[in-house]
């Protein structure tokens, strides 16, 4: 270790993980309302992000843009088209599996994260797009004082700073949704049983509709603060990837655990930098899924979900 | 054979019973195919050599899938990283340590086979989708230990090492034209094998796990050792066809696909074909390699058409027909081009009576 890099690192890594943790949220809301596990969740992230570089006219040449808006309203126009994406995969390709075995909805998913992902680039090119709109510039930077550390303080970028709050904020409200608002106790009985919720009179298949809507809003929230970070590229779906490590680490069936195994797989993922060995530091990129391979092996269910016990 | 058969037609020994080829068409076909298959190096053009080589070692990717989520019901999203690991094994046996290639190939399946069976092993603890997962890790970790460990050995960053031109006493494989008899060559054994699994007691057990584990445990089936087996199966027949890729591409490493991508597009074929079918790798790859070069010449229509929007068109079609075909057959025929074929047989005895 390289101990006097490890409080950034530290940080950085916290930081990283709100952005992971909302990306892996939307994952479980569809898995928990319809047993769905949505493989196409990272190009659905992808895409949004596409959509809202879209709509601040990053697309056209200066001057001859077809939409030009302001960030703030790229990213709602792009939050609604998502939102009727979502409705629509729902509608068009989950619906007509209902009752299929595990295999044949996982290929779906996988078959709709192909389908974004050439669609992607017809429409908006395979080149790395880095005239992706941020409120703050790369060089804004916050200063904290932290004595030991490498210059003894603490950089983050603004831009770090606020793609975490959004997130957390993000999730938060999600997660209230989920369990304050009637709307979000429908989903959540849905997920308990799919009879026992029609038979109190809730229309399950408008929740489903209703939760692949909102994980689409997530999914582009997410690609939005990635594309802050790192600019909109066709390889945002496989950074979305890591998001399934968190999910698993958190439980399958648990949202505030999605939240907090994102930041998990952030923190390793940074802390893995922090290392004197450059195969460590390599690692970064598999520490996730090394991780994954560990959580399966010793907890399967995750921190917080729920054990399965099979009735014979 | 679970096939319905008309009144009056039964087997009259056992030999009869065990027979693979029953009827004169079956042998006629067979006879008829193989003889298209051996002589495409005298009558195809450079495209169809090198097309029929990749279908043949695509199929045999395919068939080890096949046995392993087919048969067994195990999601795999990691065949593709097996590939890579035989493709390595028997490029490294022939560069450094002088073997014939034709050795090389067995020994390689066995690398790819063991460490199919290393991550095999967390099937003991996990299914369903937690196996999807362990199978994913296994996709990631596999390639990524390609490019950043034993850097003089596995080409390091540059993602590709060179796979050597096999030879046998003074025939030299270097072109598609001669090295499609090796691939069709070892097609038909593991097909000949597969036939075989399918049709014995380790194919039914298989089939058993797939369909109720819990049953086939109470049936005596040690449900621990039979998945490992079709682990093995599975990453057995990845390492035959990754050693076939590398040494007909004359190279092997990251920087030839064996993404995640490639393992999609495995278990795409092989529902597309029909899963737990002996027929349906043979008719999924062919269906999606045809159609992956009719999105390319598709796309390289259209880039002609339109050049300044070229380099997002020429590439792009390959996902979008491909996402669009596996949607399709998941909705309108989940069991596959060979479920198609069946009842298009079905319907031919029972003329004029189908419908």
């Amino acid at each position: 270790m390289n101990w006097p890099l490890v409080p950034q690192q530290f940080v950085t890594g916290l930081l990283n993980g709100g952005t992971i943790g909302l990306i892996a949220l939307g994952i479980v809301l569809i898995y928990k309302s319809s047993e769905v596990f949505n493989f196409a969740h990272g190009h659905l992230v992808m895409f949004g992000a596409f959509l809202t570089w879209w709509f601040t006219g990053g697309g056209a040449e200066p001057g001859g843009a077809l939409i030009d808006l302001p960030l703030w309203a790229a990213v709602i126009a792009a939050l609604i088209a998502s939102m009727g994406l979502g409705l629509l995969i729902e509608r068009l390709a989950l619906r007509p599996m209902t009752g299929q075995p595990l295999l044949a909805i996982m290929l779906m998913t996988l078959g709709l994260a192909q389908l974004l992902e050439g669609v992607t680039a017809v429409l908006f090119g395979v080149a790395l797009k880095s005239n992706f709109p941020t409120p703050f510039s790369p060089s804004d930077v916050l200063v904290i004082p932290f004595p030991g550390a490498f210059g003894d303080a603490i950089r983050l970028k603004y831009t770090l700073v606020a793609t975490f709050v959004v997130a957390v904020v993000a999730a938060s409200l999600f997660i209230w949704f989920f369990n304050r608002t009637k709307t979000g106790l429908a989903m959540r009985a849905t997920a308990e049983s799919h009879e026992v919720a029609r038979s109190v009179g809730i229309k399950v298949s408008r929740v489903f509709g209703l939760s692949w809507g909102i994980a689409g809003v997530i999914a582009t929230l997410g690609g939005v603060l990635l594309a802050t970070v790192s600019g909109v590229s066709l390889n945002l779906s496989t950074v979305a990837l890591i998001a399934f490590p968190a999910i698993l680490l958190g439980g399958l069936e648990s949202l505030g655990g999605a939240l907090l195994g994102g930041f998990a797989i952030g923190l390793v993922q940074a802390l893995v930098q922090a290392s004197r060995l450059i195969e460590v530091r390599n690692s970064a990129e598999i520490a996730p899924y090394l991780l994954l391979l560990v959580v399966l092996l010793i907890r399967p269910e995750g921190l917080f979900g729920q054990k399965r016990i099979e009735r014979i | 054979m679970a096939v319905l058969r008309p009144a009056g037609d039964f087997d009259r020994s056992y030999k009869q019973d065990m027979a693979l080829l029953r009827r004169p068409w079956h042998y006629w076909l067979l006879g008829v195919s193989l003889l298209a298959a051996f002589t495409v190096p005298l009558w195809g053009n450079a495209y169809v050599i090198a097309t029929v080589n990749q279908v043949a070692y695509t199929i045999i990717v395919v068939q080890g899938l096949n046995v392993l989520t087919g048969y067994t019901g195990q999601i795999s999203l990691s065949q593709a990283a097996f590939m890579l690991v035989g493709g390595y094994a028997s490029a490294l046996i022939v560069t450094h340590a002088g073997l014939s290639f034709f050795i090389a190939l067995p020994l390689a399946a066995l690398v790819a086979g063991g460490v199919g069976l290393l991550f095999g092993l967390t099937s003991l603890r996990v299914k369903g989708f937690y196996l999807v997962f362990a199978t994913l890790a296994a996709q990631f970790i596999i390639p990524w230990m390609s490019r950043h460990t034993f850097k003089a050995y596995l080409g390091g960053s540059n993602g590709a090492i060179e796979a050597p031109v096999p030879r046998l006493g003074g025939l030299y494989f270097g072109e598609a034209s001669n090295f499609v008899y090796i691939s069709l060559i070892v097609l038909v054994i593991t097909t000949v094998l597969l036939y075989n699994i399918s049709r014995t007691r380790l194919g039914r057990a298989f089939v058993s796990v797939r369909d109720n584990d819990l049953a086939a445990e109470l049936l005596g089936v040690n449900l621990f050792t039979y998945k490992l087996r079709a682990f093995f199966i599975a990453a057995l027949l990845a390492g035959v066809a990754g050693a076939l890729k590398a040494h007909s591409q004359r190279g092997v490493g990251t920087e030839f696909g064996y993404g995640l991508n490639e393992s999609i597009i495995y278990l795409g074929m092989l529902v597309i074909g029909g899963l737990g079918t002996n027929l349906g790798p043979f008719l999924g790859v062919a269906f999606i390699i045809l159609l992956e070069d009719l999105s390319d010449l598709l796309g390289g229509v259209l880039a002609a058409a339109l050049p300044e929007l070229s380099g997002q068109l020429l590439t792009s079609f390959r996902p979008i027909f491909f996402g669009i075909a596996l949607i399709l057959f998941l909705i309108y025929e989940p069991r596959g081009l060979a479920h198609r074929w069946q009842l298009l047989k079905a319907g031919w005895r029972l003329r004029p009576f189908s419908r």
